[in-house]
């Protein structure tokens, strides 16, 4: 409760005593070519496997001549968009940002680069903390979006070079039934999640006390403790939005 | 001028400041010494902010610091300058960066003033030509100094100093301690040095405040240490070969 109640205060602290507007828009920039950017490639790889994987192991399971080809697709579009672009997308920006965030703000804390702040009497809470967040929700859902597409159409090639689904079929299975709140839905969870990936790896960086080796335990807990608030958020958000 | 009104602090039931009070006067380099471990960097921090002290005043010319809120607090940082042990450099930025980084934040100044005190100040600590290199690319001493003209690149009343010398070699130390000397005379800013380097104490102490476990034993300057006649100080000062041999031929 304690840290709760401190990581509370921390989130708190960056609304007040703000810099001017031009020196947080030039930091925004430069955070989201870091975790925008700079996620492409990793998000690109795990979501276009994600959804091969989805497609192979969907029509492994789905082995009945009352179910035709196209529901492959219609459960790899209904998996991919509400469950695993956005949360599997997100398990892996924690290990890969919240990891490079929270280190690199534990390294600015014990060499004393967060006190030199504090002495110039800026606000470094705000100054390093809350353009990353903002980076990160704005930078986030479109990781998703694209996430989504290439989760889609990994399962497209694993469906269709391995013959387990036509072409035809499979367009028709991903637009069929197709309920445009999954999407939204999606969004949601993308911008929920990004902002307690990036929070808490912040905080957990901020917080960091000693030398080198508290930096690496700083980062590890900062990937566990996102991951566990990205899955439990993952579930609350699914009950308060699908049920 | 800064003083300082019965500074008392405790880390986890251990109390590491007893009751301290003092006065650092402005246009004098006010040395803070004492062996590793007697709250040396405690104290600076706690005058500065960083840490809050449970019980006492920090008075910056008449001001308290630690009763002002934020807004006022953040106001008095602004007349602070710092040089950190470890020079606390922003590794993403390139020195011209670093030295101009209060400016962009805490000025209006046009982008060709800043460039112009920036370069101004680089000056005025020795280096000159090495605005767009990264901190990793220089060395020590060098960094140091970037770090001096970070702390005095704005207009600043206060000049902290948190052990100096520490990494250097002699005659880099030497280089340092009179910059920070010159710099508070031709300043007139009031400056606090946390140093064990007894060269630091003979060549700039107009004022020192020498702590043992947490308290301030004793006061005085350069002039007066070596005949102050507290066994502890003694012991200090004359803790390496070379100035117990100096002490044999007094």
């Amino acid at each position: 409760m304690k840290s709760f109640g401190s990581y509370l205060i921390f989130l708190g602290t960056m609304f007040v005593r703000r810099e001017n507007f031009s020196s947080y828009f030039k930091l925004v920039i430069s955070e989201c070519h870091s975790i925008g950017w700079n996620s492409l490639i990793i998000v690109a790889i795990t979501s276009t496997f994600m959804g091969a994987v989805t497609t192979v192991q969907t029509a492994y399971n789905l082995v009945s001549p009352l179910i035709q080809n196209y529901v492959v697709a219609q459960v790899t579009r209904e998996m991919v968009i509400l469950e695993l672009a956005p949360t599997i997308t997100a398990i892996v920006i924690a290990g890969k940002v919240g990891s490079s965030m929270a280190s690199g703000l534990g390294t600015m804390r014990i060499s004393e680069q967060i006190d030199a702040l504090e002495v110039m009497g800026i606000n470094s809470i705000s100054y390093l903390v809350l353009p990353k967040i903002i980076a990160a929700m704005l930078m986030y859902p479109l990781l998703v979006i694209l996430a989504g597409f290439l989760s889609l159409y990994g399962g497209y090639l694993a469906g269709t070079i391995t013959g387990i689904i036509t072409e035809t079929e499979y367009v028709y299975g991903i637009r069929v039934g197709f309920n445009p709140f999954t999407v939204s839905f999606a969004l949601i969870k993308a911008v929920v999640f990004a902002f307690l990936i990036s929070s808490i790896s912040a905080y957990q960086g901020y917080y960091t006390t000693g030398g080198a080796l508290e930096v690496g335990v700083s980062s590890t807990s900062a990937v566990t403790k996102s991951v566990i608030a990205v899955l439990l958020a993952d579930y609350l958000l699914a009950e308060l939005l699908l049920n | 001028m800064i003083e300082v009104k019965n500074i008392s602090k405790t880390f986890n039931g251990t109390q590491v400041l007893h009751n301290i009070s003092g006065k650092f006067e402005r246009g004098k380099t006010n040395l803070i010494i004492g062996s590793s471990g007697t709250g040396k960097s405690v104290l600076l921090k706690c005058i500065v902010g960083l840490i809050i002290p449970e019980e006492g005043k920090v008075l910056y010319d008449g001001r308290k610091f630690l009763e002002a809120d934020k807004e006022e607090k953040a106001q008095m940082r602004r007349e602070i300058g710092m040089l950190f042990q470890g020079n606390a450099l922003f590794d993403s930025k390139n020195i011209e960066q670093n030295v101009m980084f209060p400016l962009d934040l805490l000025t209006d100044m046009s982008k060709s003033e800043k460039a112009d005190r920036v370069n101004n100040v680089l000056e005025r600590v020795g280096l000159e030509n090495v605005n767009k290199k990264m901190p990793s690319e220089i060395s020590g001493g060098m960094k140091k100094r970037v770090g001096l003209a970070r702390a005095i690149v704005n207009e600043i009343n206060y000049l902290f100093c948190d052990e100096p010398n520490s990494g250097l070699d002699p005659r880099s130390s030497l280089l340092i301690d009179e910059l920070i000397q010159e710099i508070t005379h031709e300043l007139n800013v009031t400056t606090i040095v946390v140093t064990h380097d007894m060269n630091s104490v003979m060549g700039i102490g107009e004022y020192i405040m020498y702590l043992a476990n947490g308290r301030n034993v004793w006061e005085g300057n350069s002039d007066t240490i070596i005949s102050a006649d507290q066994e502890d100080l003694q012991d200090f000062i004359f803790a390496s070969k070379f100035m117990k041999k100096l002490k044999k031929t007094l």
